[in-house]
């Protein structure tokens, strides 16, 4: 059981719907797991990732704390994949990108019904948004990208099973026709 | 308002076909289109408001809220910008205390940007109200702020400010002899209609637009449908960047023009011919409406046309700035009334053109030759040129020469001698047919002007060796993005994905992978785009990159990876407001440690110190 493929996963800007997905390829994850060891991960709560061959990242990228995290992901892991809408296109959370920050920041934390003790969060331990919300290709190099709001759990196990069976990816018609 | 639009709804005869007309003049009177107007259209047309929308929302000549009563508008072509464009634009913006693309507080004046407006031999050039500016300078620029701000009616300017030349430098085969009013009708009628598609056919001549398809083909296509109407289309759209024959053209050669549109109607047997006429050539109108009038009463157009029992008349109809309607699906859509969109083809435009019915379009320049060919025969135009390539093309040369004009020049000349005649000796290189053509180097300045070597509309802009192909690049692709109608993905988005990617090079973010990255984007919106547009609009970095490839690899970093965008400066709001100006409160442009350092200490510090 030594070489095991090691995987590691996150969700950024995102919801964690495409991790749901993931988990259903159901039984299938324990053919996966024979192959396959989990790094950082929210399956496994480990903090950081070292030395992986497959990261697979959801969510765009909305504040500085994106950034470092998909930087670390992309210095530690050979193959980066940029896993549903929201990576590749910056999705839902980008819908912000057409309001000025100061009106989004105004809005939820000054103006806002209901908003007692208005003030702008401000703390070191709080990342900063940044103006817009970016795809993650936009911020370090992607290799791979799953479409799909969620990708189904077919288009995670044909895309993994592929990789590591060392076949060069690919996605049949049905797997990305959506409607 | 209400009988200002009563009217001119009733001068169009309530037609949906004359939108487009009826919102031109609406725009020219408010500088907008009010909600009331499109509301009352809506009633008066018979046809639904967000129909009138789109059409405001597609042509960048209308506009759904006020512009200045002044609207200013300066070309954006390469060609302006190698005249000094960029410097001219701030002066000018800085004199009438005005920023680039809005209205100034007092509603007198607005300023934007525009594609070329086909003066490239005589920028740095504009718009005023949809009229032509030429040659601008400091003082011009002088001139025209006092104007504005004395709010001196346009038809009270210096007429000096509005002065547009021919300037033609080499007339050749069609140019240099003007055929008298007629003669082409004349001999057409004498010899016979049918023997005359035969001379149009025995000359070779092929389409000016650029595409090059047979004439007498499509003339003889269009008449063979089992149609009872038909229409003749002349497509003055000339909106290629660096292009301006046509212009010429319908200044000083019209009554042709209007001529070989009369013949073609006579052989496919059409009652009905349109001149489509870019809205930059607003200028023109007047003067040809009263050609057209003139032609009128000397029995050259109307009812019987020289006893010969042909009825066929002319309309005007101009377009409000949109590239796309050059693409003849797409310029009969606009005639329609409606926004330029390109149409699928087949059906082409012969058998389902104008309102369904079969249609010739053609360049103003095909018309001329067919004028003269209907005069000389056909022999007479195909013993010059090449095999595939007969007869002559007219060029508009712009850019990096002593003498910027009009040349007509037989099929089969190299760009060498065109080169030497129009005193262009510094030369690193020259962009044939535009934007959508192809950049030659100075290395291939052997090659010939055909439709077997080098195809053009007639564009032939030339760059000596100051200048960056990158920024020319840059600014084709900038156009493209610009002027892609939108109507599919591949062109939509892929043209605004090339200006980003374009950009990020340019500005020197490129890191490795990008230029890959950047030609595979060139090949997807290259095969998978609708119309010419999308598939041609590639080609400003294609060209370069296959011949430059050097050039833009010295753009590129020396690391893995680098984002397109500012990461620190994307924060500064979020810093600004949270008052955060700790270490963590900045991101490094790159993952390289060191690679940029971190910026600023709070400014309460630096400006205390």
């Amino acid at each position: 059981m030594a070489n095991k493929i090691r995987v590691a996963t996150t969700s950024l800007a995102g919801c964690f719907g495409c991790h749901m997905s993931f988990l259903d390829i159901d039984e299938r994850m324990l053919q996966l797991a024979e192959v396959v060891e989990f790094d950082r991960s929210p399956i496994t709560d480990i903090e950081h990732c070292t030395n992986c061959d497959i990261g697979l990242i959801e969510g765009g990228v909305c504040n500085s704390e994106n950034v470092h995290v998909l930087r670390e992901f992309r210095k530690n892991c050979k193959i980066l994949v940029a896993v549903g809408a929201c990576a590749i296109n910056g999705g839902l959370p980008a819908l912000r990108n057409h309001i000025p920050l100061e009106e989004c920041l105004n809005e939820a934390y000054i103006e806002g019904i209901g908003v007692e003790k208005p003030k702008i969060p401000s703390d070191i331990e709080l990342p900063l948004l940044l103006n817009q919300v970016h795809p993650i290709h936009e911020v370090v190099k992607i290799d791979y990208f799953l479409p799909g709001c969620p990708p189904s759990a077919d288009v995670f196990w044909k895309f993994l099973t592929d990789l590591i069976e060392g076949r060069e990816p690919s996605l049949p018609y049905e797997l990305v026709h959506y409607d | 308002m209400r009988q200002f639009i009563q009217d001119i709804a009733e001068n169009s005869h309530y037609r949906a076909t004359h939108l487009l007309q009826i919102l031109r003049q609406v725009q020219s009177r408010y500088h907008y289109i009010p909600e009331e107007a499109i509301a009352q259209l809506s009633g008066l047309l018979n046809i639904p408001r967000t129909q009138i929308i789109s059409v405001i929302e597609f042509y960048s000549f209308l506009h759904l809220t006020p512009r200045g009563q002044y609207e200013l508008l300066i070309s954006d072509s390469i060609t302006d910008h190698m005249l000094g464009k960029k410097d001219l634009f701030d002066y000018l913006a800085k004199k009438l205390d005005i920023a680039v693309g809005e209205v100034r507080k007092d509603g007198l004046v607005s300023l934007d940007n525009t594609s070329c407006t086909g003066m490239c031999d005589q920028g740095p050039a504009g718009l005023v109200n949809g009229y032509a500016l030429t040659r601008l300078d400091c003082a011009g620029i002088d001139k025209i702020a006092e104007l504005i701000n004395q709010q001196k009616p346009l038809n009270e300017w210096p007429s000096e400010l509005f002065q547009v030349d021919d300037n033609i430098y080499k007339p050749g085969l069609l140019l240099s002899q003007q055929i008298e009013q007629g003669a082409a009708l004349k001999s057409a009628f004498k010899r016979g209609i049918k023997e005359t598609l035969k001379e149009i056919d025995y000359s070779g001549l092929r389409g000016r637009g650029g595409a090059g398809f047979k004439t007498a083909i499509k003339w003889q296509f269009c008449s063979e449908e089992q149609q009872a109407e038909r229409y003749v289309v002349c497509n003055a759209d000339e909106g290629e960047p660096g292009t301006f024959k046509d212009r010429v053209l319908l200044n000083s050669y019209a009554d042709q023009v209007f001529e070989g549109m009369t013949v073609c109607a006579a052989i496919i047997g059409a009652r009905q011919g349109f001149l489509y006429l870019r809205g930059e050539y607003l200028h023109l109108h007047d003067k040809l409406q009263t050609i057209l009038d003139q032609r009128r009463q000397n029995g050259l157009l109307g009812n019987n046309i020289l006893g010969a029992g042909l009825y066929f008349d002319i309309e005007i109809r101009l377009g409000a700035g949109a590239y796309i309607c050059g693409e003849e699906s797409a310029l009969i859509e606009s005639l329609e009334g409606k926004a330029g969109v390109p149409r699928n083809r087949p059906p082409y435009p012969v058998t389902q053109g104008y309102l369904g019915k079969p249609t010739v379009v053609n360049n103003v320049e095909t018309f001329l030759a067919a004028a003269c060919i209907a005069v000389n025969g056909g022999d007479w135009f195909a013993s010059i040129g090449t095999e595939k390539s007969k007869g002559t093309k007219i060029l508009s040369i712009s850019g990096d020469c002593a003498q910027p004009g009009i040349y007509e020049y037989p099929f089969g000349t190299t760009i060498q001698t065109v080169l030497n005649d129009c005193g262009a000796s510094d030369v690193l290189g020259v962009q044939i047919g535009g934007p959508s053509g192809t950049f030659i180097s100075n290395q291939e300045l052997e090659r010939k002007l055909a439709f077997e070597d080098l195809a053009t509309g007639g564009s032939f802009i030339v760059f000596n060796s100051s200048r960056n192909i990158l920024d020319v690049v840059h600014n084709f692709t900038h156009f493209f993005a610009h002027e892609s109608c939108g109507f599919c993905t591949p062109c939509r988005v892929g043209t605004s994905l090339l200006k980003k990617q374009i950009d990020k090079i340019v500005e020197g973010h490129g890191s490795a992978g990008d230029i890959v990255a950047l030609e595979e984007l060139c090949q997807l919106v290259k095969n998978y785009s609708h119309c010419g547009l999308g598939q041609t609009a590639a080609n400003p970095i294609l060209t370069t990159l296959e011949r430059y490839l050097g050039l833009y690899e010295n753009q590129l970093k020396e690391i893995s990876f680098e984002p397109g965008f500012d990461l620190d400066g994307a924060l500064e709001i979020a810093r600004r407001m949270a008052n955060r100006y700790d270490a963590g409160a900045h991101l490094a442009q790159t993952d390289e440690s060191g690679s940029r350092p971190i910026a600023s200490l709070p400014p309460s510090l630096a400006v205390g110190e």
